[in-house]
């Protein structure tokens, strides 16, 4: 566990993050239909339109060239390899969230794939039963009980909230690895998270296809399904609201 | 509703209430659990089937009509405009959202071959019933899905489903709305944008 004195050295810079959040990140205000706070949405629509341009002209095309060429059991090793040099990260973040348990596994599961999984890129962990974890400073900022804040469509990573964001800047340095490592090996691991992104981007190609292109308005679809998804992530059950279904008029339909 | 079918449930209706009156005939958690697995079985048999499109995309219609709470589900997805809908576009807009959500989501039934629904467990939420299952399709990691199914029509039906905590009715009622505003709010240029849609 040698990487834990980085992550107590890192928390000294983070805390000033997490009181900018702390101040800045306000709850989704009650009356916001569907459990939707989006005052940006001006702004948040250009950026969706932007993303969708950088999407069809370079990540689709890009990812669909990607799993072509890449045979799928070396594409599924560079996932691996990425995750698992996520795992740190992780860690530190199980460990904010007073998470010993999620911090256990993902050190197990670090240290399994590292030496059984030849350096990360076979997952031997779930095959002995470790499940996955999978963890971010969004989650921690949550269980600190920052509130989600405005929705925000961020260039080139598409809908995050305010929360997020944060969490998303934090953890550009909440990885240990990035301190423990030097250049240019630390790059390697930002290249295998973007080789891995075009391959979700291709395996899910059909559903993100539909929201993007196919639907009415894309940026209302994208929002919802983020918005919705991320609380089920988080555990959050108390930003979506919901109509009894009993106390809906059906009468003519 | 087309007429003939709403006679012919009218009649099945009227058969049926002599064995709704008991206490018995009330949903509970395994009649809850047995729906979802008539259901996944009746969608399974379809894509083994092994038909043409269209005609998959008319079985898959046929048993959204049977396992679905049909006028809930069109009420929801057509939210506060609904109010000011006639009655010939309200029954107008639940056909047509029928046929349309058949095409969207049979359209990727591929991704369900060889794939299996697991019921994870069943409880009671308010008035309905939660049916909590583990979708596993090839090549994707196990993700949850949520059905919810009420008697609240008389009959056994899902009405609503989630998919890793999406709402699909909230999504299809995002969509319905914007398909009013590309139509300037008009009802019935909305139903026949529906129903070129896949």
């Amino acid at each position: 566990m040698n990487y834990i004195s980085p992550a107590f050295r890192m928390l000294s810079r983070l805390l000033p993050f997490g009181a900018l959040a702390l101040v800045t990140a306000c709850a989704v205000p009650q009356d916001s239909p569907d459990g939707i706070y989006d005052p940006y949405e001006k702004q948040n629509r250009k950026m969706h339109a932007f993303n969708r341009g950088l999407d069809k002209a370079l990540v689709r095309p890009a990812a669909r060239g990607y799993s072509q060429v890449v045979p799928d059991e070396i594409e599924d090793s560079v996932g691996h390899f990425a995750q698992n040099l996520g795992q740190p990260s992780v860690v530190v973040n199980s460990l904010l969230q007073g998470d010993m348990k999620g911090a256990g596994v993902a050190t197990a599961r670090f240290l399994t794939n590292t030496v059984l999984g030849f350096g990360g890129f076979a997952d031997a962990a779930t095959e002995f039963g470790m499940p996955e974890q999978d963890t971010d400073f969004g989650e921690t900022l949550y269980t600190w009980g920052v509130g989600e804040g405005p929705y925000i469509e961020l260039p080139g990573l598409g809908p995050s909230t305010q929360r997020d964001t944060t969490g998303k800047i934090v953890d550009l340095f909440t990885n240990p690895l990035s301190y423990a490592v030097d250049s240019p090996e630390k790059y390697y691991g930002t290249g295998a998270s973007v080789a891995s992104r075009l391959s979700d981007r291709d395996r899910y190609s059909d559903t993100v296809d539909s929201i993007l292109y196919e639907s009415a308005d894309s940026y209302a679809q994208a929002r919802l399904i983020y918005l919705q998804n991320r609380r089920f992530d988080l555990g959050d059950e108390t930003s979506n609201r919901e109509v009894d279904p009993f106390e809906l008029d059906t009468k003519g339909f | 509703m087309k007429r003939r079918s709403f006679i012919s449930t009218a009649i099945a209706g009227f058969g049926m209430l002599p064995f709704m009156s008991g206490a018995a005939s009330a949903l509970n958690e395994s009649r809850a659990e047995s729906l979802i697995d008539s259901l996944v079985a009746d969608i399974n048999k379809v894509i083994a089937s092994g038909k043409s499109e269209p005609s998959m995309f008319r079985e898959f219609e046929r048993i959204f009509a049977r396992y679905s709470d049909t006028s809930y589900i069109s009420a929801y997805a057509m939210g506060n405009d609904g109010r000011r809908a006639t009655s010939r576009q309200k029954s107008a807009f639940s056909s047509a959202f029928q046929g349309y959500i058949s095409r969207k989501y049979g359209r990727r039934f591929r991704e369900f071959i060889g794939g299996q629904l697991e019921v994870k467990g069943v409880k009671k939420v308010k008035q309905w019933y939660e049916v909590k299952t583990l979708a596993k399709l090839q090549g994707q990691s196990p993700f949850d899905v949520t059905f919810h199914a009420s008697d609240r029509s008389g009959k056994d039906l899902f009405f609503n489903m989630y998919i890793e905590g999406i709402n699909l009715l909230l999504t299809e009622r995002t969509e319905v709305g914007a398909l009013l505003d590309r139509n300037g709010g008009d009802i019935d240029k909305m139903i026949a944008a529906l129903k070129k849609a896949s």
